[in-house]
């Protein structure tokens, strides 16, 4: 076979491949320049390899004009975990009552997304003048949780409509054929099949409010998140500290991922394993 | 499987009339009284149809699609409201139930095999809801799976079975709620042409043996004729014709029957429309009887018979011989073609 690819393919695949270099030489800059010696910079040469930057990092806030990361990794874990869950239930709830027409639904749906495209930057000051304006203090459990599903759940609306858009509506009509009232059609049929969906939210959720500044920064109240804890010590500090920051984060992120890939599967590999019994 | 064990009262839920039933001694397993469907302005979707199904009958609701068949099964098993008119299941009025109160139960046409769950639990779903225990329901289960055959593949989930299987599975767990009537919407449509084949024959077997009735709606007039007692042809959201198999077939009430079970000419013959049957044509003029002159339009070799298309004024006529005589005569397309047939096999149209 003398199938000979066309020109295309070869531009297409430097394309890509200059893109996966751009993409991830950077970070692994990062990676190496986070074991820099004790006595070097920001930037190669390497001065050595120690791991004094992450004793530094993890010795607390050892007067390298660090603040507490520890405590805002805490926040933003913490905040994280509650936008999911809500972002979670909001958009199944979401999803299942758009499986019907109901009047105004256009109007609803476009306002939600709406806040998809609206910079960010404003939203958050936005919350904050209103919260301002109605003389309330702005605080992560508030404000905080607010601005932060400005952005968590279009996204999630979004996966649960194209979800459940895709449910084939016998499943229910099967169930209550077999006797299931509402909440065990709900529990017992639609939940396990759109599970995958559901767990595929609650990570956008998590990962992109981890990682949200321009709507939090405004409105999380005292007490930095992560990002802008990073932010603040890349203008306050000058030190590969920041680096051992940015490949401990990213070593959760992989975790967290694949802690994801490996309920998915275990999940799947559940049902399947019942074959052999 | 012994079926009668099945009767045990203290499976019974208090609601199901099972004594009523065997005091009353219904005549009908389910009727239909004046059913009329509309989805808004417009041409209902089923148009004031009425309809007796009786007791332990093989009833297939047979039409073209679009013409209500599937409507009306769904009205019957209420996941659609009725506009107007009445539905009975045994003699009980059931027109505005929600389905697990109807006594009917529905096979999908995809079956809807919960795809979480594996074939056991799948037919255990319906005692599952009754909180039925869990030992308790899948031993029942296992019973059903038995019954059609699919006990060996209990533990698979739907994604592992073949489409027959998946079938099996979904009719399984239709039985396990001892419907009075089992409705199934075109089951046999996904299956390849030797398993349906297969399938039918089982569905014929297992209706007999519950003695319950079933009602199948399809698009193929063959499985039509090869399962039903009692064939009700739709079209155009109203009841064309209910009636035994061989009687649709011998006598159809009108040209839309005639033309649509296939196998007939449908002919102008002293003014009137008649149908004949194709394998009562002959091909050649024969004295005596009735003819019709075209071309030869098409010619299909079908093995024990041969089918002959004649055309004339843009309508199509049909000759079934047996292939000896085809042989015999061999015509050949494009020739000339006569249609001859006897007076009295002539069937005056409605």
């Amino acid at each position: 076979m003398t199938a000979r690819r066309p020109r295309s393919f070869y531009f297409l695949a430097t394309l890509l491949g200059l893109f996966i270099v751009f993409l991830y030489a950077p970070m692994a800059c990062v990676y190496i320049l986070s074991f820099q010696g004790p006595n070097g910079g920001m930037s190669f040469p390497m001065t050595g390899w120690s791991t004094h930057w992450y004793e530094v990092l993890f010795g607390g806030t050892g007067g390298q004009g660090m603040g507490d990361i520890a405590a805002s990794f805490r926040r933003s874990i913490r905040l994280a975990l509650i936008v999911a869950v809500i972002s979670a239930i909001i958009a199944v709830s979401a999803g299942m009552a758009y499986r019907r027409k109901f009047p105004g639904s256009n109007f609803v749906f476009y306002s939600a997304i709406t806040s998809m495209v609206l910079p960010g930057i404003f939203v958050g000051f936005g919350i904050a003048l209103t919260f301002n304006l109605l003389g309330w203090r702005v605080n992560w459990f508030t404000s905080g949780i607010g601005a932060q599903l400005t952005w968590t759940l279009p996204f999630g609306l979004l996966i649960m409509f194209i979800v459940l858009g895709r449910f084939n509506p016998s499943y229910e009509e099967a169930a209550t054929d077999l006797g299931a009232n509402a909440r065990q059609r709900f529990t017992d049929v639609i939940v396990p099949i759109i599970l995958p969906g559901i767990i595929g939210i609650m990570m956008a959720s998590l990962t992109s409010s981890y990682e949200e500044t321009a709507r939090t920064q405004l409105n999380v109240g005292t007490g930095n998140t992560m990002p802008m804890e990073v932010t603040g010590l890349l203008t306050a500090s000058a030190t590969p500290v920041l680096f051992a920051i940015g490949t401990v984060t990213t070593l959760f992120s992989f975790t967290l991922v694949g802690l994801t890939i490996f309920a998915l599967s275990r999940l799947a590999k559940r049902r399947t394993m019942r074959t052999a019994a | 499987m012994n079926l009668a064990l099945k009767q045990d009262p203290a499976e019974i839920s208090p609601k199901a009339p099972k004594l009523q039933q065997a005091t009353m001694g219904h005549r009908f397993d389910a009727e239909l009284v004046a059913v009329t469907k509309r989805y808004g302005p417009g041409a209902p979707a089923v148009d004031d149809i009425s309809l007796r199904i009786p007791r332990g009958s093989y009833c297939c609701l047979l039409g073209p699609s679009g013409c209500g068949k599937s409507t009306t099964l769904r009205m019957l098993a209420g996941h659609e409201d009725v506009t107007e008119g009445a539905i009975l299941i045994h003699g009980t009025e059931i027109t505005n139930k929600p389905p697990v109160e109807r006594g009917t139960s529905m096979m999908f046409q995809d079956y809807a095999l919960f795809p979480h769950l594996s074939a056991l639990d799948n037919v255990a779903f319906s005692l599952k809801v009754r909180g039925v225990a869990k030992e308790e329901r899948r031993n029942q289960a296992r019973e059903y799976l038995e019954l059609v055959q699919m006990d060996h593949l209990a533990e698979r989930l739907p994604n592992q079975l073949s489409g027959g299987q998946q079938q099996r599975v979904a009719l399984a767990r239709s039985l396990i709620t001892r419907p009075k009537v089992l409705l199934l919407d075109e089951p046999l449509s996904a299956l390849d042409p030797f398993l349906r084949i297969r399938m039918r024959a089982e569905l014929k077997r297992i209706q007999k043996e519950l003695g319950i009735s079933f009602i199948h709606v399809t698009h193929s007039q063959d499985e039509a004729l090869a399962l039903a007692d009692l064939i009700v042809v739709m079209n155009d959201a109203v009841i064309m014709q209910a009636a035994p198999a061989r009687e649709v077939f011998e006598t159809p009430a009108n040209a839309f029957v005639a033309r649509f079970l296939g196998g007939h000419n449908v002919i102008r013959s002293e003014g009137r429309e008649v149908s004949v049957r194709a394998d009562q044509c002959r091909l050649g003029r024969m004295p005596g009887m009735r003819a019709l002159e075209g071309v030869i339009g098409m010619i299909e070799y079908q093995g024990t018979q041969v089918r002959i298309t004649i055309t004339k004024d843009d309508e199509d006529y049909t000759v079934l011989m047996d292939a000896p005589t085809y042989f015999a005569q061999s015509p050949e397309i494009g020739e000339p073609g006569v249609m001859s047939w006897e007076a009295s096999d002539e069937h005056v149209l409605g």
